[in-house]
């Protein structure tokens, strides 16, 4: 091993057609499915779903490795440094139109986190083997439970061999094309016991079609608004008692609230994010590239040159903010890149997906609100996408976590205090 | 394939100045800094460590490779120790890199055997000119074709060592173009003056030299006839000086971090306190993502790739990150942050000057 920053053919190969559909694809109705908020893009979708079904963009849910030559060394595993790569291109193309990429997405990335392989294969396989489009989501918000997961109120009851869901999620991305456009699956994160706190949270697998599971709304958004966010009801649902994801068993309250240990349902939630925050960076970046690109191409036809060989205190400020928008969205894409390897490698990287989503996150929403004044006129019309793009990109700065909960869980790691400690 | 796993032989010169920095660099900074001049033994068990020597590959006489993802992670550690000294080492190492990066056969056979032997080699550059609007590809200085060889004229700025060097590599536009030319201390019409004092790196020895009518072979021209495409040694230059930046920032990050875990105030750490906690919080995500900038930049130098904006853009964003880093952390120390008993202003005072140190190091 040495430090390299050379993407393997392979990755290379699979980004450049992810590039090509997203020019080719996505583009052209990028401004329709804006203004058409409620339009599923089908031709994207089912155009996509023969490629998805044979590759999930998720690392995570990369195939179980089958027993070959023991003599063989293994080859190191690249799903997340490939899904990093996809998600950019797709993004750049239209980040909500790549919300809609058919798949496990945060659902198949909950299962290949939390689940047991009994349940990888019950839950994953439908991601592969359905002739039609699939997807998955996850339901974690509540009207009054944001970054504070510990405040959920939905209700997970045992009864015999069922559980039984009762409470309302929201802005769930994908919910209605997990749960009426497909027999997909939703991941819901419920409380067995809400005296518990975190230490009574656990995810449940809920399937496309269960009785008392109701998609209620969909919500109007600032941007990717090819993108559903779904409110979805439960009434005395019921599942099986299998479909608890990880340790199915009920701790005892005396036990652990005491402990200050994150109990293992919350960690399952966490372990998910370390696979998703990556994800979500990247697709910010896409559109912070798109951003970067358009500025410079009008740049380029209004005659405002940007040069790279000149000191700083001799460049314009059109160069200075140019140069300074292009490193913080190289810093923002190679913290990504880092985390995403981490994840490969099996090294813990909770510090660092965190850290990329922070960097990200904020990069995005700076890089296309700055790009809409550098435009001009051009910036804010509606004719060209940049306005659309500042729109799209502020959302990566909120979901999977917002900037702020994220440097709260890096200052957590860093200085080595719980989460009673600092708040 | 991607990887930021640096390779066994790169942790093993890390894990070495690791320790150097902690056991030498650390133990003498800020007394070297108050002094205005460094331990006399620093610079010989600093080079004992092959710093220059592990660089040159066995044609010159060296004993490793040329890698500039190697000389980053060299630099980040030494900075981290101490940046005056970081700055003294590689002031021979500006030399010796510039001829094995750019030099001909020959000058590469005649000048870097000495590098890989034990004794320190008092070599150091001069690039920078004492002007506000100082702009490396637009020297002042001059070189002129005499026919024979070149004549130079001009002042330099910030010299390293100069008081004590023996060979210089000096730059100079000749037609317009930045070019470099080998010239020994003993050249008449080259003289050194005054030390210069700054406001950080007070430990390092930096005069300004003055050149009158200095007449050179043709063979010192760096590069021969042809010269250098000077981009390219300044893109070194730019990405040793953002990892030693780096290191400055690592330091002065890690210090006020354990500074706020153990600062109690109104019955807690301040640490505590999301104010802290997030500006932490910030700085570490700040050094990270410099730091895979400049490891991006490096590793396009050693696979020649173009990398000019790169480099600008690694060298631009360290610059920015050091002084938001160390500045923060003098803020996390409060009163203490502006006191000499402790180390942050000295760091912040460093971290200053990355502006400007243009062609001090080279990887």
């Amino acid at each position: 091993m040495a430090i390299d920053f050379k993407l393997s053919e392979s990755i290379d190969t699979q980004r450049q057609m992810a590039q090509m559909v997203a020019e080719q694809m996505m583009r052209p109705v990028s401004r329709h499915f804006d203004e058409h908020e409620h339009d599923i893009p089908w031709d994207y979708i089912n155009a996509m779903w023969p490629i998805m079904r044979q590759n999930p963009m998720f690392g995570a849910v990369d195939k179980p490795e089958t027993a070959t030559d023991p003599n063989k060394p293994k080859k190191p595993k690249t799903g997340n440094v490939r899904m990093v790569h996809l998600i950019e291109a797709l993004s750049w193309g239209d980040a909500g139109m790549y919300l809609t990429t058919p798949g496990g997405a945060l659902g198949g990335a909950a299962v290949a986190a939390a689940g047991t392989s009994d349940q990888k294969n019950r839950f994953l396989a439908r991601f592969g083997d359905s002739e039609t489009p699939v997807w998955g989501s996850m339901a974690m918000t509540e009207p009054q439970a944001g970054s504070d997961t510990s405040a959920i109120r939905t209700t997970a009851v045992r009864d015999g061999d069922s559980w039984i869901l009762n409470g309302e999620k929201i802005y769930c991305t994908g919910g209605r094309l997990s749960l009426e456009e497909s027999q997909g699956l939703v991941v819901v994160w419920a409380t067995v016991d809400p005296k518990l706190g975190r230490a009574g949270m656990k995810a449940f697998v809920v399937e496309a079609g269960t009785p008392g599971m109701q998609v209620t709304k969909l919500e109007h958004k600032m941007g990717i608004r090819a993108s559903d966010t779904a409110a979805v009801v439960f009434t005395d649902c019921r599942i099986p008692f299998d479909n608890v994801l990880g340790n199915p068993e009920i701790p005892k309250a005396e036990a652990t609230a005491a402990s200050a240990d994150a109990p293992k349902g919350f960690k399952g939630a966490m372990k998910t994010f370390d696979a998703t925050r990556p994800a979500v960076a990247a697709s910010a970046l896409g559109i912070a590239r798109a951003a970067l690109e358009l500025l410079r191409e009008q740049l380029s036809i209004a005659g405002i040159p940007i040069r790279d060989d000149v000191p700083v205190n001799e460049m314009s400020a059109i160069e200075r903010d140019v140069l300074e928008l292009e490193a913080q969205h190289k810093a923002a894409w190679l913290l990504t890149l880092k985390a995403a390897w981490m994840m490969d490698s099996g090294e813990a990287n909770t510090v660092e997906a965190s850290a990329c989503k922070v960097k990200a996150g904020e990069a995005a929403t700076v890089i296309t609100q700055k790009a809409v004044e550098l435009l001009g006129p051009l910036g804010y019309t509606r004719e060209l996408l940049a306005e659309k793009w500042m729109r799209d990109a502020k959302i990566n700065d909120i979901f999977e976590g917002t900037g702020q909960i994220n440097r709260l869980i890096i200052a957590r790691r860093i200085l080595g205090f719980s989460s009673r400690e600092l708040k | 394939m991607i990887s930021f796993s640096p390779s066994e032989e790169q942790a093993l010169i890390v894990d070495t100045l690791k320790r150097f920095a902690k056991d030498r660099l650390r133990s003498i900074f800020r007394e070297a800094d108050e002094n205005g001049e460094l331990p006399a033994d620093i610079l010989s068990k600093g080079w004992e460590l092959g710093l220059v020597g592990s660089s040159i590959p066995e044609q010159y006489g060296g004993f490793g490779e040329f890698s500039a993802v190697t000389g980053a992670l060299a630099l980040e550690e030494l900075a981290w120790g101490d940046l005056a000294s970081a700055l003294a080492l590689s002031a021979p190492a500006s030399f010796a890199f510039a001829i094995l990066a750019a030099g001909t056969e020959a000058q590469r056979e005649a000048l870097l055997p000495q590098f890989s032997e034990e004794s320190f080699v008092n070599a150091t550059s001069a690039l920078i000119e004492p002007r506000l609007q100082f702009n490396p590809r637009k020297l002042q200085t001059t070189a002129t074709s005499d026919g024979n060889g070149y004549v130079l004229n001009g002042v330099k700025s910030y010299v390293p060592l100069a008081n004590s060097a023996e060979h210089f590599l000096i730059y100079a536009a000749e037609n317009g173009q930045t070019q470099a030319f080998i010239v020994p201390a003993k050249t008449v019409g080259l003289s050194v003056g005054e030390r210069e004092k700054l406001m950080g790196v007070r430990a390092l020895e930096v005069a300004r030299i003055t050149l009158d009518n200095v007449k050179v072979a043709a063979d010192a021209k760096l590069g021969g006839e042809a010269g250098i495409d000077f981009g390219r040694l300044y893109a070194r230059s730019q990405v040793a000086l953002a990892a030693l930046a780096i290191g400055v920032a690592r330091g002065a990050y890690e210090y006020a971090l354990d500074y706020a875990r153990n600062r109690q105030t109104f019955g807690e750490a301040i640490g505590q306190r999301q104010s802290i906690a997030f500006m932490l919080a910030e700085m570490l995500v700040e050094i990270d993502g410099a730091r895979l900038m400049v490891w991006e930049a490096a590793w396009k130098l050693d696979n020649n790739q173009e990398v000019t904006r790169d480099a600008l853009m690694a060298k631009h964003n360290a610059d920015k990150t050091v002084l938001m880093v160390c500045d923060r952390a003098l803020q996390i120390l409060g009163g203490h942050g502006y006191i000499r008993e402790f180390p942050v202003e000295l760091w912040l005072r460093n971290a200053r000057g990355f502006s400007t140190f243009d062609g001090l190091a080279m990887v």
